[in-house]
């Protein structure tokens, strides 16, 4: 019964929601085993308000805030139907909460944000922040992100998640508090180094390679279609030119005036309709615009556990060359090159307690790199491990989420003809009672 | 009477009539095409006209024709219908087709088939088969124009093409041409005056067009007629034929359009929308090719996008044969149209100059009014009468035409959407089933 009044629930005021079905009912992805937030409360964006205000350099900005609602699942449950708990919050809290997450979990991909700016944008579109389409899109896709969080089987656990939905102030502090910052601008350093992994784990470079593809697949399907976009667009308008032609025409004419009159307002009819078409559109560009993101998420997964793999193989071979420089202290015998052993060499070697100390050290540096070589073997299988059950659940989403998407815009397409068919059948009427 | 009277006369003889009918000259066509028409090197000249008038040959149908149309004048009803006798079945039947293309060491050109089937006594048999090229349907247009002033005569498609520009024996202008072609030769085989006209029968007819001595004449002809209208300017055209005109000009104005609108649709629609979606299909087959589960799905989204290509090609391809050529058509017939009513403003200007003359002779020394002036009244007024009945029958076949035009390109439209419409919900019922296929898959 819960399941059911989650499915109801959850689609709350939201009908253009990509995670529902055609249906109605929730997309399976939402509901996974173990999923916890959203089983235990109702979570929606519900609006969206300009604001004003002095940022932090004091200059008067402009932005918009959404309405995070959420409403205890139980209660709902129950029958009862509790006014929801509300808090404001901007983009850039979202992006906050989204770089923890990141950090926190560095094996999990992390659902992406709707876009920071309007991309992939055909002409007629509007590219500016604030124009109320691009807010109510960003309203939905804000919305879809906290949901699948909230959703997920190990991102719905976090307390940083909870507050972000339910502590309105003091909640960015609290995060900062964290020291996340420091961990993400370390993290971001080594991973824009190159380096080499001797021995990478093959199925996470596969999926490395996978998400390169399907970045640049979903990039070019976008910029193809903004392409056609625009073109559509151009022929619908053009037929614009037939309605006030044909009226014109009309006035000269008898018999023919009142069929080429009427059948020009269908023309009228036929250039408007397309502003809707291509509006309705834009959904499902969110939905690739969605897994592109979702794509990088995945690079970022596999390109964490290569640099984990390459901080392992460091600490390998650093504990391998001090075990070396042991033995080499211990037999006397250099194995390999060292200015070390050639001084020593030359200049005789040092002083029994003087190598003793340092073998006393060495000891210590060696028990030391061996934990951390366990440490870090440790933490990269389970990063491994971890990483590859969410690459796996994230695949089985993006498959049914897609066949979704292609679906929906499969119907979006019949739509179009049936409103073709509709208003030229109209122009037929007309011309046949010239 | 001169030697070789004019054709279908034969039974009438009545010299009134023949006055009536033939305003502008009582003289037969000194030459004419076909080895079956006796050609006659005099012209018997009627004082008070200049040289070289063009010829107006009769034939019978116009003579009763023109009596009832006398009479009918004061009948509303009888207005309403077709004055060129709607009851009378047709009798001659034309088409155009068959395109063959000819090389020779002089030139290479496209000859089509005219096939005639009728039961006319001015023909000798009831059917014809001949070949003729663009060339002759020219001459013909040319002789009836000459030969029937007072007429419209339907527009050619255009004669000249770019070399370079258009393929000139390319399928889809062969086709369009032809289908012009045809329609040009059924629009005077339609009209109660044109079909009879001796020229449109050996067209039809004659194995070879001896056309040359046509063409000297032709010359000849058109500066006559420049001779006679040439220094006399129109006091008052009437109200109607002024309406004609203007109605002309904005009708023409707004074909122009149309044309420029459908051209510019046809622009944007199979070269710069097409191009586009071709490529956005593919987009979706190469990511297809990296997926596994939503291989099928991809693959059927650019199957839909590769079968609206297709049928916007189809689209196009109408636009571009069907629809422009047509509407080109009808401009061009406009123009001639225009030429016509010029012609009758000359005759009418020609008739007032000449009765101002008169009148003055007659003031100075009573000079009786000529009766060549009488005469000009008289082309005047079959002109106007000529024009009124061929313009209400122009503007009949007018409303058909874009009637049917219209609903063509409606029709089309429709055709497009209904072809891709059919391909996106067969691709639907593919990935429901499959979606359905998955659950069930996933709960075993």
């Amino acid at each position: 019964r819960m399941a059911e009044d989650v499915k109801e629930e959850s689609v709350t005021s939201n009908d253009e929601s990509d995670l529902a079905a055609s249906d109605g009912s929730l997309n399976n992805t939402m509901l996974t085993e173990g999923s916890c937030l959203l089983r235990r409360m109702e979570i929606s964006v519900a609006e969206a308000e300009k604001r004003s205000g002095k940022n932090a350099v004091s200059i008067q900005e402009t932005y918009t805030v959404y309405l995070v609602e959420t409403r205890p699942m139980d209660a709902i449950a129950e029958g009862h139907n509790p006014p929801p708990d509300s808090l404001w919050r901007r983009y850039s809290e979202f992006e906050l909460l989204r770089n923890y997450l990141i950090v926190t979990y560095p094996y999990i991909v992390v659902p992406p944000l709707p876009e920071k700016r309007a991309e992939f944008v055909w002409h007629k579109l509007s590219a500016d922040n604030m124009d109320p389409d691009f807010v109510e899109r960003r309203r939905i896709g804000l919305e879809n992100f906290l949901l699948r969080v909230a959703s997920h089987p190990v991102l719905s656990n976090n307390e940083m998640l909870y507050h972000f939905l339910t502590k309105e102030h003091g909640w960015k502090e609290m995060v900062y508090e964290t020291g996340f910052q420091a961990k993400a601008d370390s993290r971001l350093r080594a991973l824009s180094a190159t380096f080499r992994v001797r021995s990478p784990h093959k199925r996470l470079v596969e999926m490395k390679h996978y998400s390169d593809g399907l970045q640049s697949h979903t990039s070019q399907l976008l910029r193809a279609r903004t392409r056609v976009a625009d073109r559509l667009y151009a022929v619908y308008k053009v037929h614009g030119n037939y309605g006030r032609v044909f009226s014109e025409w009309s006035a000269i004419e008898k018999e023919m005036g009142d069929g080429l009159q009427s059948a020009g307002h269908h023309m009228d009819a036929y250039a408007a309709s397309v502003d809707d078409i291509l509006e309705e559109e834009e959904h499902y560009a969110d939905q690739l615009k969605e897994y592109l993101s979702y794509a990088e998420a995945v690079r970022a997964v596999c390109r964490k556990h290569e640099l984990s793999q390459f901080e392992l193989e460091m600490a390998s071979q650093d504990l391998i060359s001090k075990k070396q420089q042991r033995e080499e202290l211990a037999t006397g015998i250099v194995r390999t090159f060292s200015l070390k052993g050639m001084t020593n060499k030359l200049f005789g070697q040092e002083a029994p307690e003087q190598r003793d100390a340092k073998l006393n050290l060495l000891e210590e540096l060696i028990a030391e790199g061996e934990e951390t070589v366990k440490e870090k073997t440790a933490e990269c299988d389970e990063h491994a491990e971890k990483a590859w059950a969410d690459i796996v659940r994230f695949k089985d989403q993006k498959d049914k989420d897609l066949q979704e998407a292609l679906i929906n815009y499969a119907l979006m397409q019949i739509s179009m003809c049936k409103k073709g068919i509709q208003v030229w059948s109209n122009a037929k009427e007309c011309f046949l009672k010239m | 009477m001169s030697v070789g009277a004019p054709r279908g006369l034969a039974s009438s003889g009545q010299k009134l009539i023949t006055e009536i009918l033939h305003p502008l000259s009582a003289a037969e066509e000194p030459l004419s095409p076909g080895p079956d028409v006796t050609i006659s090197a005099e012209k018997d000249k009627e004082p008070g006209l200049t040289n070289g008038t063009p010829v107006e040959i009769s034939s019978p149908a116009s003579a009763s024709v023109l009596l009832s149309r006398l009479q009918l004048d004061g009948d509303p009803e009888a207005d309403a219908h077709d004055p060129f006798g709607s009851g009378e079945p047709r009798d001659l039947f034309v088409t155009v087709d068959d395109p063959k293309k000819h090389v020779s060491t002089m030139e290479t050109y496209i000859t089509y088939r005219v096939s005639t089937k009728t039961t006319r006594i001015e023909f000798d048999l009831p059917e014809y088969s001949v070949r003729r090229r663009y060339q002759d349907f020219d001459w013909l247009r040319i002789k009836l124009e000459d030969s029937q002033p007072t007429h419209l005569v339907p527009p050619l498609p255009e004669k000249f093409v770019m070399k370079g520009v258009v393929d000139r024996f390319s399928e889809e202008f062969v086709d369009t041409r032809m289908k012009a072609l045809d329609k040009f030769l059924k629009r005077v085989a339609d009209h109660p005056v044109l079909s009879f006209n001796p020229h449109l029968n050996a067209f039809l007819t004659a194995k070879d067009l001896n056309k040359r001595q046509g063409l000297a004449l032709l010359t000849k002809v058109g500066e006559s007629v420049k001779n006679v209208a040439g220094g006399y300017k129109l006091r008052a055209r009437p109200a109607e034929f002024c309406a004609m005109g203007e109605y002309l000009d904005t009708f023409s104005q707004k074909l122009g359009t149309i044309d420029r609108i459908a051209q510019r649709i046809l622009r944007e629609q199979s070269a710069e929308y097409l191009t586009e979606l071709r490529e956005y299909g593919t987009v979706y087959s190469t990511w297809a090719g990296s997926e596994e589960q939503l291989q099928r799905p991809l693959e059927g989204v650019a199957g839909c996008v590769t079968t609206s290509c297709g049928a916007l090609e189809d689209l196009s391809d109408n636009m571009s044969q069907d629809f422009l050529p047509v509407l080109r058509e009808y401009i061009l017939y406009i123009e001639s149209m225009k030429n016509v009513l010029r012609k009758r403003d000359q005759v009418q200007a020609e008739y007032e100059g000449r009765l101002e003359a008169a009148v003055l002779r007659k003031q100075e020394d009573r000079t009786p009014i000529p009766v060549e002036v009488e005469k000009c009244q008289d082309k005047v007024e079959c002109f106007n009468a000529d024009l009124k009945a061929d313009w209400e029958r122009w503007q009949r076949n007018k409303r058909q035409d874009f009637k049917q035009l219209l609903t063509g390109m409606a029709d089309k439209n429709i055709s497009y959407y209904e072809k891709s419409q059919a391909a996106w919900e067969s691709l639907i019922t593919l990935l429901q089933e499959k979606q359905t296929e998955d659950k069930t898959s996933e709960t075993n």
